[in-house]
């Protein structure tokens, strides 16, 4: 063996060994714990009335606030990328906001805001729309933390493909729309999918934010991530880390439909 | 007919066309020649309306389209990069124009075969702009733009990144393809010798304006200055005078006409031989002058010989200093 070939494979031992001492470890003992009790324990675990309410609120709020994000962060992007406005550069950093402010600050400022003594928060009770302490204000403070990263993915991909096909289609005679759906879509599509999935994977995951604004309202505003906290802080450990375990579920699905669906797309 | 009026585009400061007239024949091929930064290309673009120009206006066939978007204007356009369709098929990127337009499956679908067929693509229907070659991945473009026949074809730099041998090819193709199908066309290129080759007019642009118009063989024995003639083909400067090295003439005697000068370099190039002279006395300077191989076999011509140089006929400029 030469010396390279050493230290390659060290590099190598090295950067998986990281890995699994930070990241499978850990996720192989949930699971480990999970199953320990039996399959059966685990499955009265998670069909229980509220963990079923947070399955469910979980997978509403993502199904909200993901496909919101999509569609901002696409358009974001594009004003980013394609247009000539001023304050791009404004625009990029206060998208990258929720980046570096702490999810827990973020709930808070919405707590403030929509709160009963904040800015906004009477003229929405008024108007009998709770915001704090209920479906509206989790689902803003989840629309909140994953909006940077559809804008992420696709911003380098726009720029990676440039402009000329798309002046290429106006040519053609298709109208912006047109050349939106059948040229530019199509060509960041991998870029929106992989936004897509780290978006999912937040909203399910966040916890923070969440957290502030929830008011942890059993069966009504009890997501997995505050369920596994709540399971975790009364001693039900077993049912801790089953609730773990069906969030990972749900993110490894996610997962793979993306990968499934890339595979398809490109089977060509 | 396209008619370009008084076009002014500055970007900042640089002025990119200047005040630019010029008009186009219908069913003629017209190169727009000129350096990079030249203003050929914004023209084209302008005409195109991927530009808005400052000022000016520019009609197609009768018509004010200098606000109309690119979509409205009844063009074909060509990119030097190709600006192919990645995610499409080949058929599916030369139907992309007339799907927009929404005409019937089936014409459609005769449409793309017959100009597949014509540009040579006929089989590649399923393949990906990826799976294609350079060459393959422009003449599909060109089909692209044909397909929904365009009253104007515009041509960026179309062969600008090609091989040497495929542009040549692709020339000559071109021209063909113009002959039978006789669409006005505008070419943006910066090589004299394809707007030579290709063009029936060729219009000179230097610095954002135009410095001449004229037929190929009327720019070349007629420039209207110093850049016109420098542009189009080699120069040797004689005296007072800018000429064609090859209407130099060399003699091995003095003859009271001609300017002494040393031979430094003799170059032959196959059919050509390239002289290389550096001038004596007031005319100083080197210059090469290009010679038949039989003219310089008679000469019996040696690096280091003395020879007088003068210039063929009147083929010459007067230099403006």
């Amino acid at each position: 063996m030469t010396t390279s070939s050493v230290s390659r494979y060290g590099i190598r031992v090295f950067a998986l060994g990281y890995l699994a001492l930070l990241l499978l470890v850990p996720i192989g003992v949930v699971l480990y714990r999970t199953f320990e009790p039996g399959v059966g324990a685990v499955w009265d675990s998670i069909t229980t009335p509220a963990a079923v309410s947070a399955f469910w609120l979980t997978i509403e709020i993502t199904a909200i606030a993901v496909p919101l994000n999509t569609i901002f962060g696409i358009v974001a992007a594009l004003a980013l990328v394609r247009s000539r406005v001023r304050g791009k550069r404004f625009l990029e950093a206060l998208i990258d906001l929720p980046f570096a402010i702490s999810p827990v600050v973020i709930g808070l400022a919405l707590f403030l805001l929509y709160g009963r003594q904040g800015w906004l928060g009477p003229t929405f009770t008024n108007a009998g729309i709770q915001i704090i302490f209920s479906v509206p204000g989790m689902v803003l403070a989840t629309i909140f933390v994953c909006l940077p990263f559809v804008v992420r993915e696709v911003v380098p991909v726009l720029r990676e493909i440039g402009d000329e096909q798309e002046q290429a289609a106006s040519t053609l005679g298709a109208s912006r729309w047109q050349t939106f759906l059948r040229v530019t879509l199509p060509a960041i599509r991998w870029g929106v999918a992989y936004g897509v999935v780290l978006s999912v994977a937040r909203a399910i995951g966040e916890f923070g934010a969440v957290s502030v604004v929830s008011g942890k309202i059993s069966g009504e505003t009890i997501t997995l991530p505050l369920l596994v906290e709540n399971r975790f802080s009364n001693f039900d450990l077993a049912g801790a880390y089953a609730a773990s375990a069906l969030m990972a579920v749900i993110a490894l699905a996610v997962l793979l439909a993306m990968t499934l669906l890339q595979r398809k797309g490109d089977a060509r | 007919m396209i008619s370009v009026s008084s076009v002014s585009k500055h970007y900042g400061d640089f002025a990119a066309l200047d005040d630019v007239s010029v008009e186009v024949e219908s069913g003629s091929l017209t190169a727009l020649l000129g350096p990079s930064g030249s203003g050929k290309s914004t023209l084209l673009r302008v005409i195109a309306g991927l530009e808005v120009p400052d000022e000016g206006t520019v009609i197609l066939e009768d018509r004010d389209v200098t606000r109309l978007a690119p979509q409205q204007r009844d063009i074909g356009f060509v990119f030097q990069h190709y600006a192919a369709f990645k995610h499409m098929t080949v058929r599916d990127n030369v139907a992309f124009g007339l799907k927009v337009r929404k005409r019937p499956k089936a014409e459609i679908a005769a449409k793309v075969d017959e100009l597949l067929g014509i540009v040579g693509l006929a089989g590649y229907q399923d393949r990906y702009p990826s799976q294609l070659s350079g060459g393959q991945r422009q003449r599909m473009a060109l089909a692209r733009a044909l397909a929904v026949e365009p009253k104007v074809l515009l041509l960026d730099e179309p062969f600008g990144a090609l091989d040497a041998n495929v542009r040549a090819e692709l020339r000559a193709w071109l021209r063909r393809l113009h002959d039978e199908v006789h669409v006005t066309t505008v070419l943006v290129t910066h090589d004299q010798e394809e707007a030579m080759e290709l063009a029936d007019r060729i219009v000179v642009l230097n610095a954002g304006r135009i410095e001449q118009v004229g037929a190929p063989r009327e720019l070349y024995d007629a420039p209207a200055n110093e850049f016109v003639m420098g542009f189009l083909g080699p120069v040797a400067r004689l005296g007072d005078g800018l000429v064609r090295p090859h209407d130099l003439v060399l003699r091995t005697d003095a003859d009271g006409i001609g300017v002494e000068a040393q031979i430094s370099r003799i170059v032959h190039l196959g059919f050509e031989v390239r002289v290389e002279l550096e001038l004596a006395g007031e005319a100083e300077g080197s210059v090469y002058a290009q010679l038949t191989r039989h003219e310089a076999e008679q000469l019996e011509l040696h690096e280091g010989d003395i020879v007088y140089v003068r210039r063929d006929g009147v083929k010459s400029l007067p230099s403006a200093a």
